[in-house]
Formats: structure tokens, C-alpha cells, sequence
């Protein structure tokens, strides 16, 4: 193929296994056909009662379950899932023995209310206050639910499952952190740490209180009925986005280790950019200028020019603000250049996957390039005028892909771009 | 992000030092307090659990906008405002030029609950009151909209990004203990390898919560009762939470020979790793193990360690430590209380602050496992072991 150094001669960072969780199903053969096939994921939700909420769908991983149920339990399953697939694939090192580190994104850990109410209900009074919990929770009986409810937790467990080295790194960027675990990954490859990189996203989250806590913000859409038709990205009437579980994995590797033991390639990180927004706490800054910055500073991280981009897969959440602003941001940056780059919204099928959304649609955006196929975005009957994007609404468009930018824009000001291609750059 | 990887590793400097903790705010505070031996418990407010509880600070000084100040919770105004007293300390603060291209790694934490919220759901569903549709309705008409912001651990990053305007790239690692350490190992391998030239990094932690008191419960981890310094709890073993905010400005040589800054020191190496804790004397073997990766000259020195009192991971500790008797121990558990994710940040501002003034400061421990070190440091080791995960080390050396 070609020299182990990018451009800028750095390692070149290859991809050599991918894994994958959605409402969709389990694997990247089911995800992918039903992905292109453009269907949804989004269902009533039926795991806790939806009575007093104003949104009741979400995009929930329900063929997988866990007990004693959590969703930090949930979380680390679909996260365990995808990993064996990508480490199935990549064929690397041993079992339980991956030669490199772990690099997890993860949603907030915290107590949750199962176990909140079985304590209230342990303390034998009904009229009571946390120092009453206080006096009940030690002992050792509820041992198990401090580890469960550690922000380690999850790490932990996958750290010893497979056998990664060192100390692991959980983070979180918001609706970035899928795309943060690839970049950090990348960059530990790019100065030398290590030759083999194990990047997981992962998030189980939908529970009472977390879709309350969306709902809160108005950030969720509230077109309940029928749920498959609620995630609208780029279309007039949307109104929010639906809230869902997921979880990707890559193994990441230098291309020289990769090819130095045989690996089959699946494609190039071939660069990622990061820029923060200080202008609000879930809002974008009005002149674009952090979008429009890490976009450019991901294009110039890989070395390719805006016109080199096939396709570009959105953040598009579907919320009022984000679509406008994603499409006012990505005009100034590929300017002439943009009525030729499809742009598709995977959240208009496995909705918005939070901690894990930058990572699945990261490995949604490698399947376009080896299918070279795009996916849909669904539910598109009613154009946003003001959104000039061709969104490939509807059906998925076969297309010569050979670079594809994915973004994630989360709260916070948590911006993150990468750029995958096929062959390195 | 363009240096080829066969460049020498750049020096990297601290060049900007943040706390405030249950001893106060500011470097000079802090130095006072440590030499004057002071504690600062509280063991009446959540007897018989003993915090050490945040000294009085103006919030105003360091997030002037009282609407910003609203957003927050206690957890992201301590570490907003110690962000910005690293800021000030750097002599950074409203360079727009650097500050918008400086990283950001933050350790964090996060979920304070609403406990109001919580105990009237809990005892209302303890009554039988609950239809299927009792906890949504509740949580939507009792919880304030913005509190989910204030509860989010990405969100202090975000909010010192607002406040302070830093807008490089910015991450957040979670993990308890161990998450400060890796922030501060990413962070170094980041500049060394021009991948950053210069980056904020560091932790914030509210130990006055209930809530936070009952997680740890259930593991058995609080100090009740009596307040002992942390060598002397093997009777009574637990940690007292404490409440400290603590950033660190690293910075390249070269960036800041270039403006004109001074170092408090370098940070020549961090390492760390996550021992499975399966056996006795597996943290014991793992701080062993990192030793030799530090590069420590010699067989005596200066050691910061943020052990706390909770068991088994403290008397592991110090049987480690008992194999290098040449090295003065000073426990930050005993004059800050277990401070979480801000306990590695703390121990690393406190060698840099150290070296910076020419001395480590006293012991403060009647069991006398601690003691006198006379002289000016040229070294010292910083140690952290989580409570239930998690071993790390840092090397901290003087800028002659």
C-alpha cells in the first residue's frame, strides 16, 4: 500500500474491527440492512410506565436485558457486545488479552431510582429524610451497589473482560463522547503510547429520569404517534430528538502493526478536530464560528480540502436549533461544494444515542465507505426551505464514497469532527 | 497536532496553580495553613459522618455573573472558581488569544440530586402512593429544568469554557480517583508530543452531600464518629469527605519561555495503571510495579500521597511506602479529607507549591509515620490509589 506515515508523519491510524448496538439490532450486518433499508428503531416505550410524560418514544436496546436492571447494567452490556463483535473481527492479541488501552465513553453513572425506592422502602418508616437512608446503608447488604453505581464501573468491567493494559479512561463530552473515545484513541497511536487502541461508546440510559431531564431542557420531540415518524432531521416540522441506546466499539491500530501481523484494513481515521463553544450551555454560539472551526480544523488534521469530502455524516439531532445551525455551519465550510456532498442523519432511524452516537455513526460511516452505499435520512416529507442539504431523504443512494466526515455537536459546547476514508490519505 | 513522532519529548512546566479546599483560597492560604497544621472538620452537620467542609469563598471573585453562578450546583462553582485562580495564577486570565486555543482536561464527577425532590418521592412511594404514573409525574413537576446542567459531568468543563473563555479542545474523564490521574498523564503526553502546548487540567469535588455519603455507606467507606489524621484510623478505618476545587495550568517550556512565564515546576512523568484488587497486597504490588516507571533519583526524598483511611487500600499503601523509608510522607487525607477525583490535582499542585517555595511542608501526624524533612526538595513523588480502583504516581521536579 503506501508509507506507515501520514503527511505530517505521524502513524497512520487504521481501523481492524467494529462492533454494534441499536434499537436496530445486534451486529453490523442487521444494522446495516435495516440502516439502508430505512427502517426505524424508534418505539413506544415499554420498559416503564409513560403515563405524565410528554415524550414517550425512545430508541430502547429492548432484546437485551439485564439483572438486577439498571441502566449502568444495560450500559455496560451493550458496550460488552460491541466490543466482541470488534474484537472478533480484528482478531488481535488473545482472549482477554488486548495489547493496548481501553478508552470508554460512557454516560454519567449515578444511583438510580430501582434502587432508590428499594432503600426507601428498607428503612421501615414513611416518614423519613437521608439520614434515615444513611443509617440503613452500610453493613455491607448493599456492598454491590457501590461498585455498580462507581463511574468506573463500567470501564472496570470491560478492562478485565478483555484484558486491556493499563489504567482505562472513561469520559464524557455529551453528544460528542463516541467521537472523543476515536480521538483520544487516535492520538495515543499518533505519539507512539501504543499500536493497537480499543475505543468503545456506549449508552443504556433511557430510564424516568433521564427522559425527564430531556424533556426539561424542550430538547426532545414530542410527536409521540406514531413513534417511527418523530425523528425528522432537516424537515420543517421537526421538533427535537428522540432519545436512545446504543453502543460502538473500534480497534484502532497503526498501519503498520496492522499490516505487520495481517490484519484486514476497513478503513482510515484519517483525521479528527475538536473546538469548544463558549457561548451557552446547550446552545450553539450564533455566528457558527466553533462548528465551523473544528470542521476546518478536522479537514486540516487529515489534510484534505472541503471538495475532497463524498459525504458527510450529520449530527443532525433533529432539534429546531442544531439542523439550522448544522446547515448555516457546513455552507460557510464547504461552500460551492456542498450541493455535491450528500448529507444524511442516521439519528432519523436509531435516534440520538448520546454517549454513543459518535462511535456508532462512526461505524456506520466505514460501512458506507466498504458498501459504498448512504443511508437514508427518514421521515423527510416536509423540506425545511431554509435547509439546502441534499439529505438522501428517504432511500438510501448508492454513491463512489471514499472520505466521509461524521460530526457531533453536544451540550456544552462539545464540538467533534472526524474523517474516514477507505485508504489511507 | 502535527509534530512527527521521532521529536525529543518537550519539557513541560506548572505554570499555574488553582485551589481552594476546607483551608481556604490561594496559594499563600494554603501554604499558611499546611505550615500552621490546620484542619478544618465539621462533625456535627452530618453526625456522626465528619466532612471537611468548603472555607467561605465569594463565588463572585472568580464567576462574576450571578446568572452563571445560578446554573451551577456547589460541585461546578468550587471547580469553576478554582479554574479561574489557576488562570489568574498562570497569567492567563482574558488572553483571548491563548486561552482560545487552550485544552482542557477535566476529572469529574457530578449528580448532585435535588435531595428534596428525592426524600419526597421515597417516602410518598414508602406510603403506597404509587400509581404507575407517580415517579414521572413527580420528577416533572419537581425537578428545575436547568438542574440536569448543573448535575452533568461534562458540564464543568463547559461551564469554566462560558466563564473563562477556554476553548481549545476539551475533554472529561470520569473514574473517581483514577480519572484525575489519567487527566494528568493525557495532558503531559499530549504537550510532550506537541500535541497541545498548553492545557488546564484538573478537579472539583463537593463532600457535603448525603447523597454521596450514602454511596459510599454502602461500601462502608465513611469515617464516623472521632476524627483521626489518616495514619491513625486503623481502628476506625474510613475516609471524611471533602470539599476542594484544584486546576493546574502544564505548559510547554518553550510556550512559555515565549510569553515570559514562570515555572512552579515541572511535571517530568505520570503513570498509572488499574491492578484487579482480587487478592491481598495487589495494590501493594501494583504501586511496586509503577515505581521503577517514575525515574526517581535515589533512595531518599519527598512523597505527597493522597491516601485517606479507607480499607484495605491505605494499610496497602503504607506497607509500599514502608519499602522506601528514605522518603518523608505527608497524607493530603488528613488535612483535606478525601477530595475524590480532586485528591491527585491537590498532591500535584502541593509538590509544585512546595518546590516552588523551597521546602516540604511539616508532617501533621502523632503517630509520627511522617516526619521532619529539612532542606529544599529537588523531587517529589506524588501518589494516588482510589479507594476501590485505580494506582497512579507522579514525578514533580524543581526548575533550577
Amino acid at each position: 500500500m503506501s508509507a506507515p506515515s501520514d503527511k505530517f508523519g505521524r502513524p497512520i491510524v487504521v481501523v481492524t474491527g467494529m462492533g454494534v448496538v441499536t434499537s436496530l439490532g445486534a451486529g453490523k450486518e442487521d444494522n446495516w440492512r435495516k440502516l439502508t433499508a430505512g427502517e426505524s428503531g424508534i418505539k413506544t416505550v415499554t420498559r416503564f410506565p409513560v403515563e405524565g410524560l410528554k415524550s414517550t418514544m425512545a430508541g430502547t436496546v429492548d432484546f437485551v436485558t439485564v439483572d438486577p436492571v439498571t441502566s449502568t447494567g444495560l450500559t455496560e452490556r451493550l458496550a460488552e457486545m460491541a466490543t466482541e463483535e470488534a474484537l472478533g473481527q480484528a482478531a488481535i492479541g488473545a482472549k482477554a488479552d488486548f495489547p493496548g488501552p481501553l478508552f470508554l465513553a460512557v454516560a454519567p453513572v449515578e444511583v438510580e431510582w430501582p434502587q432508590r425506592l428499594e432503600l426507601g422502602r428498607a428503612i421501615g418508616k414513611t416518614e423519613f429524610d437521608y439520614g434515615d437512608m444513611l443509617r440503613i446503608s452500610g453493613g455491607g447488604q448493599y456492598a454491590k451497589y457501590h461498585r455498580r453505581f462507581m463511574f468506573g464501573s463500567v470501564a472496570s468491567h470491560l478492562a478485565e473482560t478483555f484484558g486491556t493494559k493499563g489504567s482505562p479512561i472513561s469520559l464524557s463530552t455529551a453528544c460528542a463522547s463516541g467521537a472523543t473515545a476515536i480521538q483520544l484513541g487516535v492520538e495515543a497511536i499518533r505519539r507512539g503510547d501504543a499500536d493497537a487502541a480499543l475505543c468503545v461508546a456506549t449508552d443504556g440510559s433511557v430510564n424516568p429520569e433521564a427522559l425527564v431531564r430531556f424533556s426539561l431542557l424542550s430538547a426532545l420531540s414530542t410527536q409521540n404517534d406514531p413513534p417511527q415518524a418523530a425523528s425528522k432531521p432537516f424537515s420543517k416540522n421537526r421538533d427535537g430528538f428522540v432519545m436512545a441506546e446504543g453502543a460502538g466499539a473500534m480497534v484502532l491500530e497503526s498501519y503498520e502493526s496492522a499490516i505487520a501481523r495481517g490484519a484486514r484494513i476497513l478503513g482510515v481515521v484519517a483525521g479528527c478536530g475538536e473546538l469548544t463553544d463558549s457561548f451557552h450551555r446547550t446552545r450553539s454560539s450564533p455566528d457558527g464560528k466553533p462548528i465551523i472551526g473544528c470542521m476546518r480544523k478536522t479537514l486540516a488534521d487529515a489534510g484534505l480540502e472541503p471538495e475532497q469530502i463524498d459525504h458527510i455524516n450529520a449530527h443532525g439531532t433533529a432539534t429546531p436549533e442544531n439542523d439550522k445551525m448544522e446547515y448555516n455551519t457546513t455552507a460557510v465550510v464547504f461552500g460551492e461544494h456542498l450541493p455535491k456532498i450528500p448529507v444524511s442523519s442516521n439519528k432519523s432511524m436509531v435516534g440520538h444515542t448520546i454517549s454513543a452516537a459518535g462511535a456508532v455513526e462512526a461505524v456506520f460511516s466505514l460501512l458506507t465507505l466498504e458498501h459504498q452505499r448512504i443511508p437514508p435520512t427518514i421521515n423527510y416529507e416536509i423540506p425545511d426551505p431554509a435547509i439546502l442539504f441534499d439529505v438522501v431523504g428517504n432511500k438510501s443512494r448508492d454513491a463512489r464514497v471514499t472520505a466521509v466526515m461524521s460530526n457531533s455537536f453536544g451540550f456544552g459546547g462539545q464540538n467533534a469532527s472526524l474523517i474516514l476514508t477507505r485508504e489511507p490519505v | 497536532m502535527t509534530e512527527p513522532k521521532s521529536s525529543p519529548a518537550k519539557e513541560v512546566w506548572i505554570t499555574g496553580i488553582g485551589i481552594v479546599s476546607s483551608l481556604g483560597e490561594g496559594l499563600d492560604a494554603h501554604w499558611n495553613a499546611l505550615n500552621e497544621k490546620k484542619i478544618n472538620v465539621d462533625d456535627k452537620r452530618f453526625a456522626p459522618y465528619i466532612v471537611h467542609p468548603l472555607a467561605p469563598v465569594t463565588f463572585d471573585a472568580q464567576i462574576p455573573k450571578k446568572g452563571d453562578q445560578r446554573q451551577m450546583e456547589a460541585w461546578q462553582r468550587i471547580g469553576t472558581y478554582a479554574a479561574g485562580l489557576a488562570l489568574d495564577s498562570a497569567g492567563v486570565k482574558g488572553d483571548k488569544e491563548i486561552l482560545g486555543r487552550m485544552d482542557m482536561i477535566v476529572a469529574a464527577g457530578g449528580g448532585e440530586r435535588d435531595l428534596a425532590v428525592d426524600v419526597a418521592i421515597m417516602t410518598a412511594d414508602a406510603k403506597g402512593n404509587s400509581s404507575p404514573a407517580f415517579l414521572n409525574e413527580r420528577l416533572m413537576n419537581d425537578l428545575r429544568p436547568t438542574l440536569f446542567l448543573a448535575q452533568l459531568s461534562n458540564l464543568l468543563a463547559g461551564n469554566i469554557a462560558i466563564v473563562h473563555g477556554v476553548c481549545g479542545t476539551s475533554r472529561t474523564f470520569m473514574g473517581e480517583e483514577a480519572a484525575s490521574i489519567d487527566a494528568a498523564r493525557v495532558a503531559l503526553a499530549r504537550i510532550e508530543a506537541g500535541q497541545s502546548e498548553i492545557a488546564l487540567v484538573g478537579a472539583a469535588h463537593n463532600g457535603e452531600r448525603s447523597d454521596l455519603l450514602v454511596l459510599y455507606e454502602f461500601g462502608d467507606f465513611n469515617l464516623t464518629e472521632k476524627f483521626t489524621p489518616v495514619w491513625q484510623r486503623e481502628d476506625n478505618s474510613g475516609f471524611a469527605l471533602g470539599s476542594a476545587g484544584c486546576f493546574l495550568v502544564l505548559e510547554s517550556r518553550e510556550h512559555a519561555e515565549a510569553r515570559g512565564a514562570k515555572p512552579y515546576a515541572k511535571l517530568t512523568k505520570v503513570v498509572a495503571d488499574l491492578a484487579q484488587r482480587k487478592q491481598p497486597g495487589a495494590v501493594t504490588k501494583s504501586l511496586e510495579a509503577l515505581w521503577p516507571k517514575l525515574g526517581v533519583t535515589g533512595d531518599a526524598g519527598n512523597l505527597i500521597t493522597g491516601a485517606t483511611g479507607a480499607e484495605p487500600v491505605t494499610s496497602e499503601e503504607k506497607a509500599f511506602l514502608r519499602q522506601h523509608p528514605g522518603f518523608a510522607v505527608r497524607a493530603t487525607g488528613t488535612m483535606f479529607g478525601h477530595t475524590l477525583e480532586t485528591q491527585f490535582p491537590l498532591g500535584l499542585a502541593l509538590a509544585a507549591l512546595s518546590l516552588s517555595r523551597g521546602a516540604l511542608f511539616p508532617p501533621n501526624d502523632p503517630s509520627a509515620f511522617e516526619v521532619e524533612k529539612a532542606g529544599s526538595p529537588d523531587q517529589i513523588v506524588v501518589v494516588g490509589a482510589g479507594h476501590w480502583q485505580g494506582e497512579g504516581m507522579a514525578l514533580v521536579e524543581a526548575v533550577k
